[in-house]
């Protein structure tokens, strides 16, 4: 377990004070100017060496994509955006740093933004978090009558920090529909290239980052790039807040080594499974997009990008949704996949059309009234999906259903069996006797 | 996608109060001189507080003030959820978030409260008029599931029988005390924290 002076989230629980005193006594916006005169280059080189993969879900190198900003401020300007609107079914950390610790983001903003050349950032709140927007703008109204940031600051850069609050879609967290939907209009994601780094809010080099990439930094810088680098395993290091969620005896969020494993998380954090291990199903280890892994591969698995990877899911926002035996996993899927058609912006066909569709088979197949033959053909589908759309959401959607194929079709075909087993001579079936 | 239309029976008109117009004013100033169209969701999510849903003289109002063609408005107010095109519960209205993470935990009795306390359908008004409800996607609160949000406030760590009593305590007009409804401390799990018990050292 991870001991609790190596966590950087001390006041995760908001048992204690978020304000500006309170924050400092916990170490926040301690030496930031200092921080600041090392410069953008040594900036990005710290940031790179610590090892730092974005916390948004993708797990690319934060310091790497801090270096695709110019180098030079030229007749544009640069722009940093923090990516709070966190949507991803499971995922709840962003929320627990906004509200109880905002002070680390306020100060990772100005950090971030000096190590990128930026004078001015955004961060999007989702629109459904509006206690944690009050509670956040009252902490940069704070930094900012202490002229921790703000023009003429005493931390050595000028730099302009705004809330903006999105309402209610889940697409805009997607960097590029998060542009569009900050310009005032509706998120649809925009093609790539050019990359925002080039051509991001209104048309200047921005870069987006998540909350929680955004949060660690200071400390990350504070504590030095070899601590940091020192937790984890290689090429997958640092802390992770990990939010577990469904058939635990407690779930909770908690600040964790990367590469726990999910035994050690569930049984340290989380009372284990209900039921028992012996109970558990399958599990979804990174929010609803990655697809899910049966009990038996992911019991003793470390929780971190490429562990994952190679059981062919991902650690992604590190949403740890655990469905024990009771879990009709077809259903579970089917109401992902519900979610996915509700938020699909509509811009590419396949993607709109698709989630639709898989939606409405997987209902189906919930009940059994399906063909066998569908399930190849729903998979087929997927496959048409995944890789043919502007964004990441097609993807997203396809990845649930191909997991929920690769590892219980066995399940939808005896379900498909026991509804036609009750059918009579034309076909009819009693809804009721098939359950 | 969901397909959302403006409600067929309109008010005559709309302004912002002039508190809200000032405030309006301000955070137009956020960002680029030109490019106060990004402001589009707060004015509109400012217009919703003050009326309680979005009508077509609001949206041409905040296209007024905007400097934006209306249709640009209408796009963006179909488009985001949150924004209620037609009126909604006076009291409150509840959005029960449904998703997978949720559901594993009970969302669907919730469902099933609504259902039977306020309106058989989503969308639709108690027969007081005091109470609207609908089917979120993923609210955010997943490690305190289930839950339902009224404006601002999350409920969280339900049972249908507390959520009976919350939508009893508000037709009372009572604020019940938001947050984890089992005593729990935020995200942390039930029975007190695992890690962070006392205040760290910094270094």
């Amino acid at each position: 377990m991870l001991d609790d002076k190596d966590r950087i989230f001390t006041n995760l629980y908001g048992l204690h004070d978020w304000r500006l005193k309170a924050a400092m006594r916990r170490g926040a916006w301690d030496g930031t100017a200092a921080l600041i005169a090392m410069g953008r280059p040594a900036l990005i080189e710290q940031v790179k060496a610590s090892g730092l993969r974005g916390r948004g879900g993708a797990g690319f190198p934060t310091g790497l994509k801090w270096s695709f900003m110019p180098k030079e401020i030229g007749e544009r300007p640069h722009y940093l955006v923090v990516n709070a609107d966190e949507s991803e079914p499971g995922t709840c950390k962003d929320r627990e740093i906004m509200r109880h610790d905002p002070h680390l983001l306020v100060e990772g903003c100005l950090v971030a933004g000096a190590a990128m050349g930026c004078h001015v950032g955004y961060i999007y709140v989702r629109g459904e978090f509006i206690r944690e927007r009050e509670v956040l703008e009252a902490a940069i109204a704070e930094a900012r009558d202490a002229r921790l940031i703000g023009r003429n600051n005493i931390n050595g850069w000028d730099f302009d920090l705004y809330v903006h609050h999105g309402a209610g879609a889940y697409i805009c967290g997607e960097e590029t529909a998060m542009l569009e939907s900050l310009e005032g209009k509706k998120g649809e994601p925009r093609m790539k290239p050019p990359f925002p780094a080039n051509v991001g809010l209104y048309g200047a080099p921005t870069t987006i980052n998540n909350v929680e990439s955004i949060a660690v930094v200071p400390t990350i810088l504070r504590r030095g790039a070899a601590w940091f680098a020192s937790i984890g395993r290689p090429n997958n290091v640092g802390t992770k807040l990990f939010c577990i969620s469904g058939h635990v005896n407690r779930p909770c969020t908690v600040e964790e080594a990367m590469g726990i494993t999910f035994r050690e998380l569930v049984e340290t954090h989380c009372g284990g499974v209900r039921g028992g291990f012996d109970n558990l199903l399958a599990v979804i280890p990174g929010g609803s997009s990655v697809p899910c892994v049966p009990a038996h591969e992911i019991i003793d698995c470390p929780l971190d990008f490429d562990s994952l990877r190679n059981l062919k899911s991902g650690l992604g926002t590190a949403a740890v949704i655990v469905m024990d035996k009771s879990t009709d996993i077809i259903r579970a899927i089917a109401r992902l996949a519900r979610f996915y058609q509700h938020e699909s912006c509509g811009q590419c066909t396949p993607c709109r059309e698709g989630t639709g569709w898989m939606w409405r088979v997987l209902t189906r197949m919930a009940d059994g009234r399906a063909e066998k033959g569908e399930i190849d053909m729903l998979l087929d589908v997927s496959y048409q999906i995944e890789g043919h759309t502007i964004c990441a959401l097609g993807d997203a959607a396809a990845w649930p259903v191909q997991g929920l194929i690769r590892h219980f079709r066995h399940v939808i075909e005896e379900r498909i069996d026991r509804y036609s087993a009750n059918a009579d001579g034309q076909g009819a079936v009693a809804a009721k006797a098939a359950e | 996608m969901s397909v959302r239309r403006l409600d067929p029976v309109q008010p005559e008109s709309f302004a912002f109060t002039p508190e809200n117009l000032r405030w309006a004013e301000e955070i137009m100033s956020h960002y680029p001189p030109g490019k106060q169209a990004s402001a589009v969701l707060l004015l509109l999510w400012r217009a919703q507080e003050q009326e309680g849903w979005l009508s077509r003289p609001a949206l041409e109002y905040v296209a007024k003030l905007l400097e934006m063609a209306y249709i640009r408005v209408y796009e963006v107010a179909t488009f985001y959820t949150m924004f209620q095109l037609s009126p909604v519960g006076r009291r409150a209205h509840f959005l029960v978030c449904g998703t997978t993470p949720c559901m594993l935990r009970g969302a669907e009795e919730l469902i099933a409260v609504c259902r039977r306390r306020i309106a058989s359908d989503p969308h639709q008004l108690s027969a007081d008029g005091d109470f609207s409800w609908e089917e979120a996607e993923c609210l955010g609160a997943c490690v305190n599931a289930p839950m339902v949000q009224v404006g601002g406030d999350t409920y969280e760590d339900l049972s249908p029988e507390r959520l009976e009593q919350i939508i009893e305590m508000l037709a009372r007009g009572e604020r019940p005390p938001p947050g984890p409804q089992n005593g729990r401390q935020f995200a942390a799990p039930e029975g007190g924290p695992t890690t962070l018990k006392k205040p760290s050292e910094t270094p």
